[in-house]
């Protein structure tokens, strides 16, 4: 699926929720299923600044394709990182690179964008950005 | 005066509130108080009415503003017992007070001398001493905590030599509510000729010190923490240190002549006021300590520590709950875990109900250390909270830790 698809699907899921509570509880949810990063890469080079909780992420290419792992110590933060692979794990850089991110205020999840939230989602999306660059070669 | 907090509730402003769809709950009381109308009002009458520059105009406003300044430094020597009000200096708060002591004592130390400073401060109060050690060779001892999160007195005693020259300590706890011993602490440092620098940020809206009581040679607050304005606070120095002191910043006001040669510094206090000060803020200081006084500290006292009892209580219900810092003498502040959760998980859900706690290290690091965790939630206590806050706020944290666990 690509970036879109997979956007379009996460922003139907939470639709479906009637509160804040049943999407954090989903959030947690997906927390706890996160593709998680190996113990032995759970290293400072790995953490993601600016988070009141650790979060790590860890990226490999394989093939033409970029694959995150994470953890973070809070399961919010995790729920969030989850939510973020699922999105662009298994994707090409290019079209990481390209991607837009607007499916996180269709979801509700804008307030944790905000750079004063110490949550590191922005930091997230940064590295994230960051490996893809780093990965492309066109 | 009876104490009727609905009434007092009426005095804020900002607690009709609401965050996220429900009424604030404001529970981080340690990092900031909210304010009153009489503080917000003082303040907007200064700016509407007699806005002007101090010290140094002959016209009539100019005189309005300095008479208001010089009268809230007054209000603050009275509040806390202060000899001369010279001795008052107006800073920015604890922060600026704590910076500008270490810089007049980087002069005075040298590398046989030792400063004691203790386990349970607010981090960012360590790094203005390490700044000072680095310029001036001296050493920092540091007073360890016990496990119920008070200072250890006998460790205290242990390190105090002749080569102490300088002992720091905050009255109340940041992280903890730890109310440390400070009188004894002075009148010990004091047989070794140390001089004492205590921080009562966290100490001045629970408790009212007299300073010449406790006969303290440096004593700093902000006055934020006492429903004041931000960026306003004070620096109590003892005159004899004062004068030896150089000062902190060259600017307006420290100075009585200036020529190329050479500079003469003004009297105290304005030695160490350079600059234009934040008028505004010292007038609501004025006000914030007029409006704690009429309500009284001793009701303040007596109340909150019916909400710190009541609080606790509540909290030990909850299973898995384990609070940090069980001093027997503390303030309304209870730092705790839940289990395996992270404070993080449990502040951002508490939010959602409009319940505002700190998460995280609280400016102490040394103090997580200490307990060997990454953080805790720490909820706070003013006068301004009721019983009725505290039971939505335990409902609230079991209903956070259901959708954590
Ligand atoms: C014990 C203690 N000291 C110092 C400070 C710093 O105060 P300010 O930021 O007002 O300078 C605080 C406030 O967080 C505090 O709690």
């Amino acid at each position: 699926m690509g970036i879109i698809e997979v956007q379009n699907e996460i922003v139907e899921e939470f639709s479906l929720f009637e509160d804040w509570m049943q999407r954090y509880e989903y959030m947690i949810e997906l927390g706890k299923s996160i593709d998680l990063i190996d113990s032995s890469k759970k290293i400072d080079t790995n953490l993601i600044k600016g988070c009141q909780s650790k979060l790590w992420l860890h990226a490999e290419l394989r093939e033409d394709r970029l694959i995150f792992k994470a953890d973070s110590e809070a399961i919010i933060t995790k729920g969030i990182a989850a939510i973020l692979l699922r999105v662009f794990s298994n994707q090409t850089p290019k079209n990481i690179l390209e991607a837009n991110l607007e499916f996180i205020d269709k979801i509700g999840l804008k307030e944790h964008l905000s750079p004063t939230r110490a949550n590191g989602l922005l930091s997230m999306i940064k590295q994230i950005k960051y490996y893809a660059l780093a990965f492309n070669k066109n | 005066m009876a104490f009727d907090v609905n009434k007092i509730r009426e005095d804020f402003p900002i607690l009709k509130r609401k965050v996220n769809g429900c009424p604030l709950v404001y529970l981080d009381n340690a990092a900031t108080s909210q304010k009153p109308r009489k503080v917000i009002d003082s303040i907007v009458d200064y700016y509407e009415n007699y806005n002007s520059n101090i010290h140094r105009g002959v016209h009539s406003i100019s005189q309005e503003a300095t008479d208001a300044y010089e009268e809230a430094r007054k209000k603050i020597q009275k509040h806390f017992n202060v000899k001369d009000s010279k001795e008052i200096i107006l800073t920015s708060g604890t922060t600026h007070s704590i910076n500008l002591v270490a810089n007049g004592f980087t002069s005075l130390l040298n590398k046989e001398d030792e400063i004691l400073i203790s386990e349970l401060e607010h981090h960012s109060n360590i790094v203005p001493w390490q700044m000072m050690c680095e310029k001036n060779g001296a050493k920092i001892k540091v007073i360890p905590l016990t496990s119920n999160g008070e200072l250890n007195y006998d460790s205290f005693l242990g390190l105090l030599s002749n080569k102490t020259k300088l002992v720091f300590v905050n009255h109340v706890s940041n992280a903890l509510g730890t109310i440390n011993p400070i009188k004894s602490i002075i009148s010990k440092a004091h047989e070794y000729g140390a001089a004492v620098l205590i921080d009562g940020a966290q100490a001045s809206s629970h408790i009212k010190a007299d300073l010449q009581d406790l006969n303290v040679d440096f004593y700093t607050t902000s006055a934020h923490k006492l429903c004041g304005p931000t960026g306003i606070g004070m620096l109590f120095g003892k005159k004899e240190w004062l004068t030896k002191m150089p000062p902190y910043q060259g600017g307006g006001e420290m100075i009585s002549e200036v020529t190329f040669e050479k500079t003469t510094y003004a009297d105290l206090p304005h030695k160490f006021e350079a600059g234009t000060p934040n008028i505004a803020g010292a007038i609501g200081f004025g006000a914030s300590l007029d409006y704690l006084n009429s309500i009284g500290f001793e009701n303040i006292e007596a109340y909150e520590s019916e909400l710190l009892n009541y609080a606790t209580n509540k909290l030990k219900n909850i299973p898995e709950l384990k609070i940090y810092g069980e001093a027997k003498d503390k303030t309304s502040v209870i730092s705790f875990n839940v289990g395996e959760l992270h404070s993080y998980d449990i502040g951002t859900i508490l939010d959602k109900f409009g319940i505002a706690v700190r998460t995280g290290q609280h400016c102490a690091q040394p103090v997580m250390d200490y307990f060997g965790i990454p953080g805790t939630v720490r909820a706070s206590f003013s006068f301004y909270n009721t019983k009725e806050e505290i039971d939505y706020f335990c409902k609230s944290l079991e209903r956070a830790i259901t959708m954590l666990s």
